[in-house]
Formats: structure tokens, sequence, C-alpha cells
């Protein structure tokens, strides 16, 4: 019925190879397969597997759950869907392969001491309900992992539990919620700077509160002024995201907490970006009171694609009663001590609740503390700086060619922002991103953050090479060259990937997002 | 009928204390192609300045305001399939709703023509 391929020769196939002119019977160019969907490979009247035979079996237990007619799966042996799927994530780009640089994702090397750890039976194989004097050696690594993030950011305590950023900004203001709920206090106002992640007004709304922007001013920064004039009795707090969004250091943040702590609000920090400042500005010390740390982002797990990710919330004194269970918290003596449910009545009477069922990402708290335990306080330190130097590097290997909205705002931190000023008439950022396609990278992260025209912001981490730095730059010159100069050829690319340009549009209005037959 | 703009780019034709809604054409060229757009339902109160409806492009997803208060009597259902109307024809058949106003003083804040079109000149 829907056999490989069934009407022979694909008319788009053949044509990419203008030189040779050779036409595959496949449409494979050698190891670069043209992947059938895995409902073309597989027809619904075929099969791979023998099912024995139903003329023996009773089946009137199924009663009017019996099915009808036959379900419409694509039938395939094993080895054929292990070849779909292996071959589909040959197309796949990883970090594993090259440069990942999109901004704001922290796309860096993991390092295979981390995973090795993470696979050791006694991590990989515990289970949540495991009884608690067997998983010693994971409590401990949890509660010595929150000891370091406790220590790296100036914090009081740490819930370790939150999923990913998102799901941690939600935790950070659940606690401010619950600290004036505990006051009595009925603040419903967070303010959100432009130059913020687009994730914060999104959950301070999901959390409840209304939303008000706070506008940034030309050099990229927010415009505290604007923000402390705001500040009152109706403002629950804010959330800055530092360095922010623009790629720059929120130099105003302590000024900015002084004052929202003197109207009586909280200071909730976006972390995400806390892989350019790792090990030089502790957040607690500008007045922070609550912050996610993407542990997926600045220590080492793959992420990308869904997952996974881990966003634990370290929290000032002020909101460290309110978080949720499991909770780690310094103690009077000084050490950091994890409190369960079974004790959460006496020694954290006040927290909000959970924010999952039971420990967050085990794998991820593994690769953390092997990844804090073997670069230790230099190597951290070495991190951010090779990481803001490599962002500097690429700012001001391109300011010539691209524009750069803030190069004049003094150095950029983590990543690098250019605009599509100076581009020829009709020619866009998302030509010379898919421009980039051609050149084998994964473009940058593009039209974000919105307050540039055209924006394009690049994080290259510092797990790049200067020769590896050098190629990029290379690529994204000459491609800046091209949009500047107006080569039509930009505008069609990518011209090299196993697919064209698609048709963006199209796919938002109209949808397919269920194969059918026909 | 007359036709005001305001500073967040949308147009409002009233006759009378009737009104149609819409997004300008220099609202539509800086929004891109458009892929989906949220229409008020009929009915609803709306009051000046309010979320009213939502555009969304291959760039980003707007909030269009309301230009003035009052209530939505039939919003274009035209758009559910055809959200592309608001390209083609942005201050025609890309309207987004039909409302009666109820403070037509309300107007008196918004620019005519010729200061939206000198207003744009300067973004």
């Amino acid at each position: 019925m829907n056999a490989i391929n069934p009407t022979g020769w694909r008319p788009s196939m053949g044509e990419n190879e203008p030189e040779t002119g050779i036409r595959t019977f496949t449409g494979n160019r050698a190891l670069q397969l043209e992947e059938a969907l895995l409902f073309e490979l597989g027809a619904a009247d075929r099969s791979g597997v023998d099912f024995p035979d139903t003329a023996d079996i009773d089946l009137s237990a199924l009663g009017p759950m019996a099915r009808a007619e036959r379900p419409n799966l694509p039938g395939l042996s094993e080895p054929e869907t292990v070849r779909h799927y292996t071959r589909l994530s040959r197309q796949n780009y990883a970090i594993d392969l090259g440069l990942f640089p999109l901004g704001s994702c922290t796309m860096k090397h993991n390092p295979r001491l981390d995973e090795k750890v993470a696979r050791m039976p006694g991590f990989a194989d515990v289970h949540p309900l495991q009884p608690v004097h067997t998983v010693q050696g994971a409590l401990s690594v949890m509660n010595e992992l929150a000891h370091w993030l406790i220590e790296l950011t100036g914090m009081h305590g740490v819930a370790m539990t939150p999923k990913a950023g998102a799901h941690g900004e939600l935790c950070g203001l659940l606690c401010i919620r619950a600290a004036l709920e505990a006051k009595g206090d009925p603040r419903d106002v967070i303010l959100v700077p432009e130059s913020a992640h687009g994730t914060n007004p999104a959950t301070a709304a999901f959390a409840g509160f209304r939303v008000e922007n706070i506008p940034a001013t030309p050099e990229g920064r927010v415009d505290s002024a604007a923000l402390i004039a705001r500040l009152g009795p109706d403002v629950a707090g804010v959330m800055i995201t530092n360095p922010n969004t623009c790629g720059l250091f929120e130099r105003d943040l302590k000024i900015i907490a002084d004052a929202v702590h003197a109207a009586g609000g909280y200071v909730y920090c976006d972390g995400a970006n806390f892989n350019a400042i790792v090990g030089r500005v502790r957040p607690g010390d500008l007045g922070v009171d609550a912050m996610h740390i993407n542990l997926h982002k600045t220590f080492s797990t793959p992420h990308g694609g869904g997952g996974p990710g881990s966003g634990p919330v370290v929290l000032s004194e002020a909101l460290s009663p309110f978080g949720p269970l499991p909770f780690t918290a310094r103690q009077a003596d000084g050490s950091v001590k994890l409190i369960e449910e079974e004790q959460a009545h006496e020694e954290h009477p006040q927290a909000f609740g959970r924010m999952c069922a039971f420990h967050g990402q085990m794998g991820m708290y593994t690769r953390a503390l092997a990844y804090i335990l073997s670069h230790g306080a230099d190597g951290l330190r070495q991190v951010s700086g090779d990481a803001v130097l490599n962002a500097n590097y690429i700012l001001r290997s391109l300011d010539d060619v691209l524009d750069a909205p803030f190069g004049a705002s003094g150095h950029c931190m983590h990543e690098a922002l250019f605009s599509d000023d100076g581009f020829a008439e009709g020619f866009s950022t998302n030509d010379l991103a898919k421009g980039l396609i051609d050149e084998g990278y994964h473009p940058m992260t593009v039209y974000f953050p919105l307050v540039v025209h055209g924006a394009m912001l690049v994080e290259p981490t510092e797990t790049e090479s200067k020769a590896g730095i050098d190629q990029f730059v290379g690529a994204m010159r000459s491609l800046a060259e091209r949009a500047r100069a107006g080569d039509e050829m930009l505008k069609s690319a990518p011209h090299l990937a196993p697919r064209r340009r698609l048709d963006e549009t199209l796919a938002a209005r109209k949808p397919k997002l269920v194969w059918k037959e026909g | 009928m007359t036709r005001y703009f305001t500073k967040d780019h949308e147009w409002i034709a009233v006759e009378g204390s009737e009104a149609t809604v819409g997004i300008t054409d220099y609202a539509q060229s800086q929004l891109g192609d458009i892929t989906f757009v949220e229409v008020p339902g009929e009915g609803s109160e709306v009051s000046m300045g309010d979320s009213a409806s939502v555009v969304d492009s291959v760039k980003a997803a707007s909030d269009v305001y309301a230009p003035v208060s009052g209530k939505v009597t039939v919003s274009n259902a035209a758009l559910e399939d055809q959200p592309e109307l608001v390209n083609t024809d942005p201050e025609g058949d890309g309207w987004l709703w039909k409302m009666t106003l109820s403070d037509p003083a309300e107007l008196d804040g918004l620019m005519d023509e010729a200061s939206y079109q000198a207003f744009i000149a300067e973004l």
C-alpha cells in the first residue's frame, strides 16, 4: 500500500549534484540518506513481528472493548525501527558535533567525567521509594550539592526539586507569595524589565500576579530610575535577569534590590545566565531573595530538545522559611541540612508545599556535583572568565560587519548581541541564520531579545577553542558581508541541507500534526 | 465614517456609535506573516487600553488594545481560517472586531490619519 518511494524517482532529488549530474535511485547521496516517514517505511497492512493465531484465544472477556478495526500503526521489524531512528539522529545537530551558539542557552561541552559519575549504578539505579538507609549516598550528594549552590550564590537555603528554569521561577514567586501572605500583605504586582527573559512575565502571570513592564535604557540595561519610581505598597517584587538578555551585567542590581526591600518587596533574579558570573559574583551579596540556577546550563548536563532540566532555587534568609519540601537550609552551626516531609512540621513548618513528588533530577545532581568538585574554585572562576572572554572576542571580531547595538555599553558578558542594521534592503536576520546551516552550524538565537531589531544572540561558552571560534567568526563575517551586499543566493539558503528553506508561515498557519494516510 | 488611529497601531472606523477595529498597515508590516488571530468574544465588554485580541506572527505574539471602551458586537470569523487577511488587507477585510462605543468622547484622544502618518514617519 505504502511501499518505500512508491512513485520511483523523486523529482526534487538529483538536482543537488550539479557537478556530476548523478541521480540516485533512492534519492540518497552516499550516507546522506533520504529518510521516509515511519508510516511510509512500514505500512499498516504489514507487520514486523509474528502474532499468535487469535482463533484459539477467547476474546469474549474484552466485551465491547474488542477492536473492530485494525490499529493504524506502521508494521516494521526491529532492525527497520532501529535504523529509522538512528538515521534520523544522524541528521540532528548536537553539541557533540560542533559549536552550538544559541544565546541564553549555554550550550557547552559536558565533561565525560560527569556522565561517568551519573551512570554509577549506586546513583543511576536508585528509586525514590527505597528505604532511606539504602540511599544515604544519594542524599549525601544532594546535601553536598545544596551546600555548594548556597556557597556559590551567597544565599541561605535551596529548594533542589524544581525541574527547570521556568519551574524554578514559579517556585521563587510562590515563596514570595507565601512570605507576603504570612505577613497579611496583599501586594500583587510584579515588575519585569524589558531586558528580562521572556518566561519571567509568563511565570508571574501564572502565579497570579499582575505584570508591569519596566523599560530598558538606551544602553541595554534596566531603567533603574523608572523601576524605583514605580515601587509602592502594591509591588510584591521584581524579576530581573542578570546578566540580562542583552548580554550585559545589571550594574544597578544592588541599588534596585535595596530600594525594593525598603518598599517592602522581594527580588527575584533569573539565574539562567549564571555561567557568566559563577565564582565571581554572589547574587546574595547583591540583595537577591530568590534565584534559580539552571544546572543543565551552568553545571553540565546535555540539554536542548526538551530536557532534561533542573532548576534549583536558592533563597535568602527572608524567603527560606517558605521554601518547598524537601528543602535544604543552613543551620545555626553553619552546616546545611536536607529537611524532609517527616521533620517539616518541626523544622520547616511554613513550607508552601512541594514542587514535585520526589527529590528532583538525581542524574543532574550527580553531574553538577562532579562538575563543581572537578573544577574547584579556581576552575569555576576560569569558566566564567573564559565564557565572557570568548563572547567579547566574537563581539569585537564582528562589530565592523555586524551592528552591535550595545557595543558602546562596555564589555558584554556571556553573549554577543547583534542587529540586522546595515543589511541590504530585503535581507533579514533569518537569511543569515539559514546561511549558517549551509556553513555547518546550528544558528544562533534570533529575534530575541525583542528590544533589538532582528536580534542575533551568540553565546560561544567557555568550551570552544580559539581556532573553533575563529572559524565561526569567519563564517559569520562571510554571511554578514553577503547580507550587506545583497547576495540573492542567501535569501534562499540553506542550499546544502537535507531540506531547503521551509515555509514556516504555512507550517504555523496550517500545521500538520498527525500523519494521515494518502 | 471617520477613521482614528492609536499609538499602539490600531485603527478604529467610527459611524455614529458603531465602530470597526483593526491593526494598521504599518503594524502588519512590522509583525510579518500573521499565523493566528484571537478575536474577542462577541458580547464582551472592553475598556480603553485593555488587551482585547492577540495577533500571532512568525516573529511574535502581540496584544491588540481596545482603542476605546464599549461592547464587542461582531468578531471577524473569517480570520480563523485566513489570518493572512490581516497582512493583505489590514484596514479592510482584515478587520478584527466591531463594537458599540460606550463613551465617544474617548475618540478625542486618538490621532487622525495625517497625525498617525506623521507619528510612524518618526519611528
